[in-house]
């Protein structure tokens, strides 16, 4: 394309329609997974200008108020030492959602190339690899995880790391997948034919055609790892106060759910309209980008 | 005598999102007990609905039959109620699809699936139909009937599946089959066995057959009456010698044309050998640990310039393997190939790459041998950039030039491969293949995916190209009509090993090996050959 | 198909051994003892502690003398319920929270499973969009969040179910079963629906109906086995998430089971309590893979057939 557009001769050629531009098409009629989109980006962009935006500090109590339900001063209510519900929630969402997407990055970084090279280097390489995989996937992970967190502490850090490690193991295995199964199309092989590099082949041929359900994987993966994220949270296991997450904001809102519900349903709503929107959006781009609906 | 089934007027559309499509335009046929009624077309002429909409077995919606009538035992099938079309279903008419390997349940044994058309119909017990089963399954020639009944379908090849499901249609004893191209999946030699033992069958309990295919030659052997359908539309009708020797329309007329009868005139080789392959061994490891797959057998051949060699052979025969390991996609175990006097089995790097320059490949999927991410003219530009063939400016002057000598339009060279039909495509890989001046080329069946009027197509265009740049080809096809077509020498391959060569005329029409003299009784349309040699 | 166990059965041995050692060391690891949160013991005292535990020996000696002991099925005492052994606690969590996963995964199982047949049945009209909006919200709705609402909506807004404990109670065990359940069945669904969906449109349906068969036959019979395929490979993950998900559920529900265990020992970092639990819940859910893995197996005749024939 970059190629074909500079000169002028082809200026006045009509362009063709791409298969990216075809799986934008049908996401675009896609109404849920376009809700999905349009409410993530919504989300993403409030929690990012959170400090400026935020009608109260983050830590600003007024233990006189207490807790109090929502109203024209505080649109979500107040908590129990008389804090912001809103802006509480705003903060606990770029917690959340920085994991995340964070941790799904780990899991893509490792997953890819380990895929990729398991796949593209076949034979023995690849059975010992993806063996190495299988016995990563027989282990308890979850458990492991709590265990890392009692171990050695409730660090942020640690968290990426340990759920990057669980969630890079299927997006290797979707990848290595892909490219075995590419490796063997007539198209890479008349790539081969024409002399072209091993280099050429991977980024031109194999990879661009491999990025759909990779694509596809990612976007599933996040509310999967933001749901992890809760889950330890809840358990005391996670994010510690004073910073928060909607995870923990949910553990407190249970504890005096009784009294004041606002506080566990707000928070639990930010939490599943999110992950509704991730999951819509991710089943809408597979629906887009699979090669199997593209043939009607 | 009354036919057995009647069909006036069928018409069935479908409503789609994408609006309305008619594939079925008005169809009328008749099925006559003990006799074959073919209808024929290319893919998308809606021959399949045409016969699957008489029992209610299209989706629906969004189809839906919009007129006609047919008429089978005093009775309007377009009219009958779900429950009443379930009892003429499997009972009075039967069917037998395409592909063998999808349309027996994996899960279920062979037997279990052969005795429930008895359960359902006459209300067998599962002894009696049990023992019913095994004998039907004897009289279609599968042997030790009583102990397959116990096997899982995936225990069958390909052809034994295909008289499993034969068995399954003939079990009730139906008064109609409908076949739809019950061999089109299955090899040469299968498909006559299949073809004989289908019009034994009939005729001994004169059953009237439904054939749909897309293979004049297959109709030509077995069909008394012929209907050709194209875009859902009604062509032409007649008797199986009206519509081969008086064909009415122009659409008839250009099928049966398309049918490669022609033989290519011999032509003086050069006898200087461009291509010299000497006991090659290609092998893999299977999947089975330890077990080893010998694809290519000490294989020896030469090929001339200017030569077009056919390569024959069934499937599994090892012939594309053959063309891919002078190729160099895959590394052969032992064996030399000489291209123009260098060893290619060994070269690496950029002596590789100018040898890749030398020799190109056409693939047979044109669906899957072109990146579906680029456009024409990337896949095109690509091979000319990297070996220089042009630089940056002349480019699009060459990727002109190369559309125009394979037909495509130059408006359409920014189009991605999925705009673009099935004999399009194809062009757009013949165009990339000579795209660096080759002077060898390997063509793996690079036909057998197109439409009949397609393949003649591109037949030509590839008989003119070679002309045109002095190309030598190997040329590998399982059909020996399209390789008589083009071929002035021909190789024949079974079970990885050369069995036969020669000048086309003398493997054609003096065989000296018994799997070639096998392989030529076993293709269909003999007798559209002998017709056409007569005339010419 | 023995050999195909027996093979897979010796493939999780090592991992099993694999998860032992990296919790043993991990524990081990972890900075802080045991005692330290008591204040002030005596040299003398700690000393005779901790010769008790083992925990004067070498680091390779502990783990040996582990080793030894878990073969016997001896998983220690506790640390932090001086007197008791991890087995006693691990038996005396172990059958609540085996009925409260067994609950769970009927309701995932049955549910799940249905919703999503029924749904495949009419891709695209109400009847494929309402059980899948359904699942939708069991997938999103994280457990934690769950339990407590469903507690608020039906025990204590309409008083009509318990609002904690097992088995002291009636009607006690139905909001957990449901809340540790449902997520489950929403991919449950998900993935039967799907693989229904593949199998509808499988050439072999096509024949079943040619034969005359009525549409109830044609999915019972020709689609259910191949459609539900994948969800029998799911049951492995999901007891391994189901047993993990008690965490949450027995908590919120304060219920006596493993998972409360696990988590309050994870909390006062009893050693030999969490060394035990893990042990015992890794092997439950690599015994569970492997349970799932064979049962998809035998189910599929391909396999079974491959190896038949090698034995």
């Amino acid at each position: 394309m970059t190629e074909a557009t500079q000169t002028g001769q082809l200026m006045e050629v009509p362009k063709g329609v791409s298969l990216w531009q075809d799986a934008a098409t049908r996401l675009r009629k896609n109404k849920l997974a376009m809700f999905g989109l349009v409410f993530l980006i919504f989300i993403i962009l409030l929690c990012l200008i959170t400090p400026w935006i935020a009608p109260y500090g983050y830590e600003e109590q007024n233990l006189r108020l207490g807790a109090t339900s929502p109203s024209a001063a505080h649109w979500l209510g107040t908590d129990i030492f008389g804090r912001d519900m809103l802006t509480r929630i705003l903060y606990g969402g770029r917690v959340s959602l920085f994991v995340g997407f964070i941790a799904t990055a780990v899991a893509l970084v490792i997953g890819v190339t380990y895929g990729a090279i398991a796949g593209y280097a076949g034979g023995r390489t690849d059975s010992i690899m993806m063996r190495f995989v299988d016995i990563l996937y027989a282990m308890p992970f979850m458990i492991f995880i709590v265990l890392l967190m009692v171990v050695f502490g409730r660090n942020i850090l640690l968290l990426f790391l340990a759920i990057g490690a669980v969630e890079w193991l299927t997006m290797a295995r979707i990848v290595r997948g892909q490219i075995q199964n590419l490796k063997h199309q007539e198209f890479v092989e008349a790539a081969v034919s024409i002399g072209l590099s091993s280099f050429a082949i991977v980024w031109k041929h194999l990879i661009p055609n491999a990025l759909g359900p990779v694509i596809v994987y990612t976007t599933l993966t996040i509310p999967s790892v933001m749901l992890l994220e809760a889950f330890l949270s809840f358990l005391g296991l996670g994010i510690q106060p004073p910073s928060s997450s909607w995870g923990l904001l949910i553990s407190n809102g249970v504890e005096s759910m009784e009294e004041y519900p606002w506080l566990l349903i707000f928070p639990g709503l930010a939490l599943t309209l999110t992950l509704f929107a991730l999951n819509f959006l991710g089943d809408g781009l597979r629906d887009a980008l699979d090669p199997r609906s593209s043939g009607d | 005598m009354k036919s057995l089934l009647e069909v006036d007027n069928l018409a069935v559309h479908f409503h789609t999102r994408n609006g309305l499509v008619k594939a079925v335009d008005g169809i009328s046929f008749k099925v006559e007990a003990g006799e074959t009624t073919a209808i024929i077309g290319e893919s998308g002429s809606g021959k399949s609905v045409a016969c699957y909409s008489l029992l209610g077995l299209i989706p629906k919606p969004p189809g839906k039959i919009e007129s006609g009538s047919a008429l089978f035992d005093g009775k309007d099938l377009l009219k009958l109620s779900e429950r009443e079309l379930r009892k003429v279903r499997g009972k009075g008419i039967s069917i037998i699809f395409q592909d063998p390997m999808t349309s027996l349940n994996p899960f279920l044994k062979v037997g279990t699936q052969l005795i429930e058309p008895l359960q359902l119909h006459f209300g067998m017990g599962k002894k009696e139909a049990w023992a019913k089963a095994t004998s039907v399954l004897e009289e279609v020639g599968i042997k030790n009937a009583d102990k397959r009944m116990d096997s899982w379908p995936f225990e069958f090849s390909g052809g034994m599946r295909q008289r499993v499901v034969i068995a399954m249609a003939l079990i009730t004893e139906p008064k109609i089959i409908i076949a739809d191209e019950p061999t089109t999946a299955l090899d040469v030699t299968v498909q006559a066995q299949i073809l004989k033992l289908l019009k034994d069958l009939q005729e001994k309990r004169q059953i009237g057959v439904l054939f749909i295919s897309h293979d004049l030659s297959v109709v030509a052997d077995i069909a008394d009456d012929i209907v050709v359908m194209k875009d859902g539309k009604f062509v032409e009708q007649g008797s199986r010698d009206d519509i081969f020797e008086r064909p009415q329309h122009d659409y008839t007329k250009k099928l049966l044309n398309a049918v490669p009868t022609a033989q290519k005139p011999p032509s003086e080789s050069s006898a200087k050998p461009l291509l010299v392959v000497n006991h090659l061994c290609t092998q893999f490891s299977s999947n089975t640990p330890g077990e080893i797959i010998k694809a290519v057998q000490d294989v020896s051949f030469t090929i001339e310039r200017n030569e077009v060699v056919g390569l024959v052979g069934e499937s599994g025969s090892g012939k594309s393997t053959l063309g891919r390991s002078i190729m160099r996609l895959v590394r052969p175990h032992s064996g030399s190939v000489l291209f123009d006097g260098r060893e290619m089995t060994e070269i690496e790097g950029k002596n590789l790459k100018d040898m890749r320059r030398r020799m190109q490949m056409i693939f047979q999927d044109p669906y899957a041998s072109l990146n579906p991410r680029m456009s024409v003219y990337d896949t095109l530009a690509e091979p000319i950039l990297l070996h220089k063939i042009a630089n940056k400016k002349g480019l699009d002057k060459e990727v002109f030039r190369l559309m125009d000598s394979v037909g495509l339009a130059r408006e359409s060279v920014l189009r991605y491969p999925h705009e673009f039909s099935g004999g399009q495509r194809q062009r757009i890989a013949i165009g990339r293949a000579i795209s660096t001046k080759p002077e060898f080329i390997v063509a793996d069946e690079p036909v057998s995916a197109l439409d009949v009027t397609i393949q003649a197509q591109i037949l030509d265009l590839l008989l003119d190209l070679v002309s045109e740049f002095d190309l030598t080809m190997l040329f590998i096809s399982h059909d020996l009509g399209v390789v008589r077509y083009l071929a002035d020498r021909i190789l024949v391959m079974n079970e990885g090993q050369l069995v036969e060569s020669g000048t086309t005329d003398a493997v054609l029409n003096n065989p000296q090996q018994l799997y070639t003299q096998t392989l030529l009784q076993a293709i269909p349309g003999k007798s559209l050959v002998q017709n056409s040699q007569e005339l010419s | 198909m023995w050999r195909f166990i027996g093979w897979r059965f010796a493939q999780s041995i090592p991992v099993i051994l694999a998860v032992i050692t990296i919790t043993f060391f991990l524990v081990r690891l972890a900075p802080g003892g045991p005692f330290s949160s008591e204040k002030a013991v005596s040299p003398q005292v700690q000393a005779a502690l901790e010769a008790q535990y083992n925990l004067d020996q070498s680091m390779p000696q502990q783990y040996i003398s582990y080793l030894a002991d878990l073969a016997r099925g001896d998983f220690g005492p506790s640390f932090k319920f001086p007197g008791r052994s991890v087995n006693e606690l691990i038996f005396s969590g172990l059958p609540i929270t085996a009925e409260l996963g067994f609950y769970a995964m009927l309701v995932a199982v049955f549910i799940g499973g249905l919703a999503g047949v029924i749904a495949s049945l009419k891709p695209n009209t109400m009847q494929d969009y309402g059980p899948m909006g359904l699942a939708m919200v069991g997938i999103c709705m994280p457990s934690f969040l769950l339990g407590p609402l469903l507690v608020l909506v039906f025990g204590i807004w309409l008083d009509w179910l318990p609002v904690s404990g097992w088995g002291s109670s009636s009607g006690d065990k139905i909001l957990p079963s449901i809340t540790l359940g449902a997520m489950y069945a929403g991919y449950i669904a998900r993935l039967s629906r799907s693989g229904m969906l593949e199998v509808m449109s499988q050439d072999y349906l096509r024949t079943a109906r040619a034969k005359g068969l009525p549409e109830y036959l044609v999915i019972t019979k020709h689609a259910l086995r191949g459609g539900l395929l994948p969800v029998i490979t799911y049951l492995g993950p999901a007891f391994a998430g189901l047993l993990s998900g008690s965490f949450v559920v027995e908590t919120v529900f304060q219920i006596p089971g493993l998972g409360r265990f696990y988590v309050q020992a994870a909390f006062n970092r009893d050693y030999t309590m969490i060394l035990g639990t893990t042990t015992f819940l890794a092997t439950l859910i690599i015994f569970f893979n492997l349970l799932s893995d064979v049962l998809a197996a035998w189910l599929n005749p391909r396999l079974r057939y491959q190896f038949k024939k090698k034995t």
